[in-house]
């Protein structure tokens, strides 16, 4: 399979903290690689270099070819194919959930209104919130927005999908909604790259799985070898903590 | 002189300080929840239209007079208040844009402008521009006025649009961006829709306060409300009928919209929440 996203040597410092120390990963057309690793340990900030809402010291990504950290990237058309769903959601308060899903798409890849309808309701049906389509965000659960918060990022019929940790804001008994969604799109073949530590959606889709610490990779491996038989140190401490 | 009950006007406060929205400082806007204010505006309000109506009634000479000379006055106030407050409106969101801009010259402007404005008091403006620039600028009364008005309260409107603006989590703008927008767009369709709802009831104060500031222009020859009364005072030597006439009416008119004010941010807080 062909190289889909190259992150090369990746360092990035906020002041004195060294979030990155050369972070080097190569993700698969279709891979979904998940990233854990424990808090402070670099790995949002590697995702959110990704579409560059974090600019990296130094160190290069590439997306498909196109490099997204060369200064005079077109990094607005990279963003378009780059979906992103946050751990806060974000929704647009001020938008219905329909208006929410429409926007990029009207706004941005300047699709007519009756497609990007089109393309917002089947998204809806398919993260299974249909009926909700002229609700405010405030009136949905947290994993209601969630969902809802990656149907807007799909409508972008986007080429990969970051998820920066889209399961820890919310009440235990919806994070298996939002996983069910997530899980569906792994197998429709999407690329994906996601902080997490689900270790259910990790057995369930992930093909590879990332262990950060220190701003560094300590240790990667398929899902099952991970779990089962980890190399490093490290990385059975941290399992402890979180199995 | 200098506006009461603003609530990002406090003079300790400078200005790189980050402000939070506090719409209902007290001093100005009634609160449902609380009673006694509530009724203290209901006993001036309906005190004050009382003693509007029953004063001529009792004393036509010189109420009523006076009720009959001051109306083009009214028109005149509102009309400098209406204007400035649109021209403070539009001064106030550019600089506001300015003080919150990543670009450091436009930001050192902006915030330039804003420091030397809340430096200096409304009057002395007042007098710079129809006075001390009234050679260069050749403007009228009316319009240096209005010029001075909404380049003093610009700036603060410009505080108001800038901590709306920060207000808005920081989230907002990082889905818009990974949406594939530009920051201007982001701007536009994100950003300034969500300050609206939020500095609506700031900016309901400011014109409040400048509907009261407005009686400064009486001194630059505008035959605003106040200028009329000291009109009809001058030439009929009824100095406390007249101005307690001038002072009831701007009394019921700010109470009346200090009342508009509190019931929009009653509405807005039920909807647009901004988590």
């Amino acid at each position: 399979m062909e190289k889909y996203i190259e992150i090369i040597d990746a360092v990035k410092n906020f002041g004195s903290v060294q979030a990155l120390q050369g972070v080097s990963i190569t993700v698969k057309k279709g891979e979904v690689v998940l990233i854990i690793g424990p808090s402070g340990s670099g790995k949002s900030t590697l995702l959110r270099s990704v579409n560059r809402l974090e600019r990296l010291d130094s160190g290069r990504i590439l997306i498909d070819g196109e490099s997204v950290t060369d200064s005079d990237s077109d990094i607005r058309h990279i963003r378009e194919e780059v979906g992103m769903v946050f751990q806060s959601f974000n929704l647009f308060p001020h938008l219905s959930v329909l208006d929410n899903i429409t926007l990029g798409p009207l706004c941005v890849l300047k699709k007519n209104k009756d497609e990007a309808v089109d393309t917002a309701r089947r998204l809806l049906e398919k993260v299974g919130l249909s009926d909700k389509e002229k609700a405010w965000p405030e009136q949905l659960s947290g994993g209601q927005q969630q969902r809802v918060a990656i149907a807007r990022a799909l409508a972008m019929n986007p080429k990969v999908m970051l998820f920066d940790e889209p399961t820890s804001a919310l009440d235990p008994e919806m994070i298996k909604e939002v996983l069910d969604v997530m899980t569906e799109l792994a197998r429709e073949g999407m690329t994906m790259l996601v902080v997490s530590h689900e270790m259910g959606f990790a057995r369930a889709a992930a093909h590879r799985i990332i262990f950060m610490d220190a701003g560094q990779i300590v240790e990667e491996a398929p899902p099952e070898t991970f779990f089962t038989s980890p190399r490093e140190e490290r990385t059975r401490k941290f399992l402890e903590h979180i199995l | 002189m200098m506006r009461r009950g603003s609530p990002f006007s406090d003079r300790n406060s400078k200005v790189s300080d980050k402000t939070t929205i506090n719409v209902t400082d007290g001093t100005l806007i009634p609160l449902k929840d609380e009673g006694t204010l509530l009724s203290a505006w209901n006993i001036s309000f309906f005190g004050a239209i009382a003693l509007l109506v029953l004063l001529p009634v009792l004393s036509p000479d010189p109420y009523l007079r006076i009720l009959s000379f001051v109306p083009d006055g009214l028109v005149a106030t509102f009309s400098v208040t209406l204007v400035s407050i649109f021209f403070a409106l539009l001064i106030g969101l550019f600089a506001g844009l300015g003080r919150i801009s990543q670009k450091r010259f436009i930001n050192r402007i902006a915030t330039v402008y804003v420091e030397i404005i809340r430096g200096i008091p409304l009057l002395v403006q007042l007098f710079y521009i129809y006075y001390a620039l009234g050679p260069l600028l050749k403007l009228k009364g009316p319009a240096a006025a209005i010029v001075a008005m909404s380049v003093c309260y610009g700036a603060y409107m410009a505080e108001i649009f800038r901590a709306g603006m920060q207000a808005i989590p920081r989230g907002q703008m990082e889905a818009a961006l990974a949406l594939g927008m530009s920051r201007s767009m982001a701007m536009r369709k994100i950003i300034i829709p969500q300050t609206i709802r939020i500095i609506l009831p700031p900016i309901g104060n400011e014109f409040i306060a400048l509907l009261k500031d407005s009686s400064l222009v009486s001194i630059l020859a505008v035959s605003d409300l106040l200028r009329r009364g000291r009109e009809y005072a001058s030439t009929s030597f009824r100095y406390f009928e007249s101005y307690t006439v001038i002072a009831l009416i701007y009394l019921v008119m700010t109470l009346f919209f200090s009342r508009l004010v509190a019931m929009m941010e009653e509405k807005l807080r039920h909807r647009g929440k901004v988590h």
